[in-house]
């Protein structure tokens, strides 16, 4: 119990800095609420689905990108979209504000700026699927500790 | 959002290219040649300095013209004249002539003789004006000559009166007349003039004229005129030889042409216009002159020339008429060239100055142009920071929201979930507020439309009090709010609006209040009017209050004491409403219904405060957007005055008008009447249940006594009671009380027995021995069997020093802290009395999933997104309500899932999708089911008809709730939308609304 207790403040802490820092808002903590005894996994699930989705979206861009002559402007910005929603499904703040400057980079053809988005994206994504899988992994334990994982506020 | 906005944008930038597109071709010739203006002035000046010389000449030359015509006819009427008068004289001297013939040569002897001759001549010299003088000369040939000087007894004699020398033949003068008498005897052979006239007189046999000659006597210019006389009569065709030997002698006469043609000319007018010569011109190379001076003065550009006819074959005469002047330069020719050319400059200059003055225009409008197309670009992008702005700021408030109401979920004290509902109502009113920005640009557009749902005036009230609440209380202000009872509980309007007015002017003067207080006052317009009559009503019941009026000396009688601008809002006015109020509360709560004939009702809503009011200068334009009192204002207060010209807007829109009285240093009170509908029943018990804020019944029946020296104040109090259905009696002090209590606690008289008294914190500060013999009053009914009465302190602030003070005092039960409203009153009371403590307050916040559930559950859903992500969170939100969810990734997997027949209960459909968006899918379904609707319709008449028709409800799913705007929602079918993510509130208002509606969907 005293684990379960400790891993819990941990993991309290891990997201509140989470939400300090950015990288989720409200609507992962929504999402949390989502979960129950009928679906235990569903945030780790559509956090799968986020990473996958973004993977390929990543790769779809830096291949758009890529073209030397006649970047596809129209089909990277479709991909911004699609991130950005899905970022804003999940809660991914900071993914989701780098995807909002990507897409004013689109608009305006700029692929100097859009490839420094490009990278943005890809950091933050990194970042964000490591914050959470270390999160993921908390709740792993303190679920196998016994305890129950808290609503973060 | 950024598509539709930008959409605009190209339609207005395109509109705009447009417009200067069409500008451009409006330009105007003028405009087109403004560089040619200057020079079309000097080239219209110099035409017309060209045109009036033109006309000055015309007119010269006409003038000469003239003038010549003149010249001629006068001149042609001279010779005419001179020429008649000497063919006169001519044919009487050849008369004269003849009678010499006749009486000197036929008569033998002689009939005539000098005397004779003389006086003949003299008598009948009128006959001939033109001549000095006649005379008649025999011709002498040499032979006779000595025999005739002998008959006549004198020599001949030349013109030099020399005796003659020896020639052929003479010819002396033997008659004359007087006048010239002295050439008798003189032979007229010897002039070398007068030889050559008789030689060619005797020739023609007829009159002959000298050249013109000074003449002897006169040395006056003239001519002598020569007729031969002959001795016998010629044959019919005489040769000259003939003639020579018939010629007896000659008569002559001097033409004294000078003086006889100034004569003439005398006669005539003109005669000094003119100038007149008379040329005799036989010899061609050389003109002698007859008249007139050699010396050629006068006009000599003009002369004409007209023929005489003397009679004379051999010689030629010629009048020669001048201008004795001149031609002087004709001074109207002058001023009509001068006077056009003057005009026309004129005229010119006028032209000029229009043009310059259309191009100046057409500049200025042309900047005005391109400046309202700068406006417009502002405008634009105004709204686009608008909606970019407040849809940035939604994201984060969803965070607080979402947050307090998981807070709320907690267990909290009373203390606690005031706080936090506050804050959750607050954060609930700023997203209000930023879409009514959102909608400002509508207002301004004229395209705001109210709504018209019930909703409950007072509750709305509660909030935005709830909204400053923490703001009144840290500057010490007062705020309250007493809605009248005949203001219906339900009205029909746009609650949001009501809430935007109240909140507008409402935070105005929570703006500009540091000291007194804030009220806000409600009631129907009606009512306000009676208000003087109601005087007299009073009195009826007027008593009790009547030892409550003990207010102190300089103070005024509005609910904090301070003087406010408006006396109507003072007790003097407000008892009579209050009064009226009594009467009707007393008769029958419940009947409101007494006048609901009319379906509409007008409330007139005043908020007063004591704040720093508004200069007088700055009245008049308080209502103009963007307009403050003084640029200080703003610095000192911030905002952006815009409020109260929306206010404005919203008033009027609801059929009312806004006015306010201000006085600076001493407060303004804003009114305002506004007209809704009354409810009628039905809806009012249905949105009743709806409704989350519904007051607890729990106190329904309580006594409860009010100690507050100020009426106003108290009736606030009051009305605040008397909606939990509780029963006040109002005191003004602590000791009335205690008497009261004391005088009726043990006999339980026909004064109320209190459940509750509260008391005002001024007014137990006043009476700080009032506190002592409450508790003795206390103690007094504790030793009854009497239930102790509950003590509760009111106060709009208090120290905790003072707090801990009133707990000793006594008010150890609880202190509630002002703005009074509903909803904290109850939650204070509950505490109090302890009913209903079992999660009361946090009852509408359980409500809404728990309604969800109900709506959702077992119902079948499907989530149309592309976005794997969305799908699956909005799969996840539907599924914890209950529902059976399943879902497409694009439109047209929906379409081919939403097949007919299908058993889906509704379709949550994202908007922005590659491929097929919502819309058009959408559209592909609603047309799917007309058509199969239609054939279904067919099928009825045979009987075999479902129940309804085919229509699965769409609601659109969207992140951007601009560009999802409702009504693009619905021209393509859809049935509502909700925002993306998912929040409860939102979800549950647009399924409850079709799963209500549309009944078929639970088939």
């Amino acid at each position: 119990m005293d684990i379960a207790n400790q891993l819990q403040r941990q993991f309290m802490d891990y997201s509140t800095s989470l939400h300090r820092e950015g990288f989720v808002d409200d609507q992962f903590t929504q999402l949390q609420k989502l979960q129950d005894e009928n679906s235990p996994d569903f945030v780790v699930e559509v956090a799968s689905l986020f990473f996958e989705d973004c993977e390929k979206l990543i790769n779809n861009m830096a291949r758009a990108l890529e073209q030397q002559q006649g970047v596809d402007f129209k089909q990277v910005d479709a991909s911004v979209h699609q991130l950005k929603g899905s970022s804003s499904s999940i809660g991914a703040m900071r993914v989701k504000n780098v995807c909002i400057a990507f897409r004013s980079f689109c608009e305006a053809q700029n692929r100097e700026g859009c490839l420094r988005c490009l990278q943005q994206v890809t950091h933050e994504y990194s970042l964000l699927k490591n914050k959470l899988q270390t999160l993921f992994r908390l709740e792993k334990q303190i679920l196998a500790a016994g305890g129950s994982i808290p609503i973060v506020e | 959002m950024g598509l539709k906005l930008q959409q605009s944008h190209h339609h207005s930038v395109a509109a705009k290219v447009n417009e200067q597109m069409g500008t451009k071709r409006g330009y105007t010739f003028i405009q087109a040649n403004r560089a040619w203006i200057p020079k079309f002035l000097l080239l219209w000046v110099m035409v017309m300095a060209f045109l009036s010389i033109w006309i000055y000449k015309k007119m010269d030359a006409d003038n000469k013209v003239r003038r010549k015509e003149v010249l001629s006819s006068m001149c042609d009427q001279r010779a005419r004249m001179l020429q008649d008068q000497f063919s006169v004289s001519v044919n009487h001297v050849h008369a004269l002539a003849i009678l010499v013939s006749t009486f000197h040569y036929y008569k033998n002897p002689s009939a005539i003789d000098q005397e004779t001759f003389a006086e003949y001549t003299a008598r009948t010299a009128f006959e001939r004006p033109l001549l000095s003088g006649v005379a008649y000369a025999e011709r002498v040939i040499h032979s006779e000559r000595e025999k005739f000087e002998r008959q006549h007894g004198w020599t001949i004699k030349t013109m030099r009166r020399e005796p003659s020398p020896i020639r052929d033949e003479y010819a002396p003068v033997i008659f004359s007349q007087e006048t010239v008498s002295y050439i008798e005897s003189l032979d007229m052979m010897s002039g070398e003039e007068d030889r050559e006239n008789i030689l060619r007189a005797r020739a023609t046999g007829k009159a002959v004229l000298t050249s013109p000659f000074r003449l002897l006597g006169s040395h006056h210019l003239g001519v002598v005129l020569t007729f031969p006389v002959y001795k016998s009569k010629l044959p019919l065709r005489p040769t000259v030889e003939e003639r020579i030997e018939a010629t007896a002698g000659y008569l002559g006469g001097a033409f004294d042409v000078e003086s006889l043609v100034e004569n003439l000319l005398g006669q005539l007018a003109g005669n000094q216009a003119i100038l007149v010569n008379v040329y005799d011109i036989t010899n061609s190379s050389d003109h002698l002159i007859m008249y007139g001076h050699q010396n050629q003065d006068g006009d000599l550009a003009l002369l004409h020339e007209s023929k005489l006819d003397f009679g004379d074959p051999f010689r030629k005469h010629q009048m020669i008429c001048r201008y004795h002047q001149k031609a002087p330069t004709s001074s109207t020719a002058l001023t009509t060239a001068f006077l056009f050319f003057v005009i026309f400059i004129l005229v010119g200059y006028i032209l000029y100055g229009a043009a310059t003055h259309i191009v100046k225009v057409e500049d200025d409008f042309h900047e005005m142009q391109e400046l309202m197309v700068r406006a417009e670009a502002a405008d634009v992008a105004k709204s686009q920071f608008l909606a970019t702005v407040s849809h940035e700021i939604r994201t984060p408030m969803n965070g607080i929201l979402g947050m307090l109401a998981l807070l709320l979920d907690t267990d909290l004290s009373s203390t606690q979930r005031d706080y936090a509902q506050t804050a959750q109502v607050c954060g609930k009113a700023l997203i209000t507020l930023i879409n009514e920005v959102l909608d400002r640009a509508k207002i301004e557009a004229g395209k705001l439309e109210l709504e018209t749902v019930p909703f409950d005036l007072r509750s709305i009230l509660d909030d935005v009090l709830s909204l400053f609440s923490e703001k009144s209380r840290n500057k010490g202000v007062e705020l309250a709010v007493f809605v009248s009872d005949k203001v219906p509980e339900m009205v029909m309007g746009d609650p949001g609006r009501f809430r935007q007015i109240i909140t507008n002017v409402v935070g105005n003067s929570v703006k500009f209040t540091e000291r007194g207080h804030i009220f806000v006052k409600v009631h129907l317009a009606e009512s306000t009017k009676p208000m003087v009559d109601a005087k007299a009503e009073t009195c009826l019941n007027g008593g009790s209050e009547e030892g409550v009026l003990v207010s102190g000396a300089r103070q005024f009688k509005t609910l904090s004491g301070y003087e406010a601008a408006d006396e109507r809002n003072s007790w003097d006015s407000f008892k009579h409403l209050v009064a009226d109020e009594e009467l009707r509360y007393d008769a029958s709560i419940n009947t409101t219904a007494a006048d609901e004939a009319s379906q509409n009702v007008t409330l007139m809503v005043s908020v007063e405060d004591t704040g720093i009011g508004i200069p007088l200068i700055a009245q008049d334009r308080v209502f103009m957007p963007f307009m403050q009192a003084d640029s200080s204002t703003s610095r000192n207060y911030g905002g952006t005055g815009i409020g109260l010209s929306i206010t404005k807007c919203l008033v009027e829109l609801m059929g009312g008008h806004i006015s306010f009285i201000s006085r600076p240093q001493v407060g303004s009170t804003f009114s305002f009447t506004a007209v809704f509908g009354r409810c009628n029943k039905a809806s009012f018990s249905d949105t009743k249940k709806s409704n989350a804020e519904d007051l607890p019944s729990g106190f329904r029946g309580l006594k409860a006594i009010v100690v507050d020296a100020k009426p106003v104040r108290a009736a606030v109090t009051r009305y605040h009671l008397r909606r939990f259905g509780i029963l006040v009696e109002v005191a003004s002090s602590v000791k009335i009380v205690a008497s009261a209590c004391g005088k009726n606690g043990s006999s339980c008289g026909s004064t109320i027995q209190p459940d509750l008294i509260l008391v005002e914190k001024d007014s137990w500060l006043a009476g700080e021995d009032g506190g002592l013999s409450l508790r003795m009053l206390d103690w007094k009914q504790n030793g009854h069997v009497f239930k102790l009465p509950k003590m509760i302190l009111l106060a709009t602030n208090i120290t905790n020093a003072e707090l801990e003070k009133a707990k000793v005092a006594g008010f150890a039960d609880t202190t509630i802290m002002k703005p009074l409203r509903a909803s904290m009153v109850a939650a204070c009371l509950q505490q109090v009395l302890g009913i209903g403590k079992k999660r009361q307050p946090g009852k509408d916040m359980l409500n809404g999933p728990s309604i969800l559930q109900s709506l959702l559950c077992g119902k079948k859903i499907l989530v149309v997104d592309d976005n794997m992500v969305n799908r699956r969170v909005a799969a996840g939100a539907l599924k914890k309500f209950g529902a059976a969810v399943e879902c497409a990734e694009s439109g047209k997997a929906a379409l081919k899932l939403l097949q007919l027949p299908h058993c889906f209960d509704a379709c949550f459909m994202d908007i922005q999708m590659p491929e097929m968006d919502g819309f058009e899918a959408t559209r592909r379904i609603r047309m799917m089911e007309s058509q199969a609707n239609e054939q279904m319709n067919g099928d009825m008449d045979e009987g075999s008809a479902r129940k309804g028709e085919w229509h699965v409800p769409i609601l659109a799913m969207t992140a951007d709730l601009i560009h999802a705007t409702y009504e693009e929602c619905l021209r393509c079918g859809m049935d509502g939308y909700v925002s993306k993510p998912f929040e409860e509130e939102n979800l549950y208002q647009a399924v409850a609304k079709f799963f209500k509606a549309k009944p078929i969907s639970d088939s």
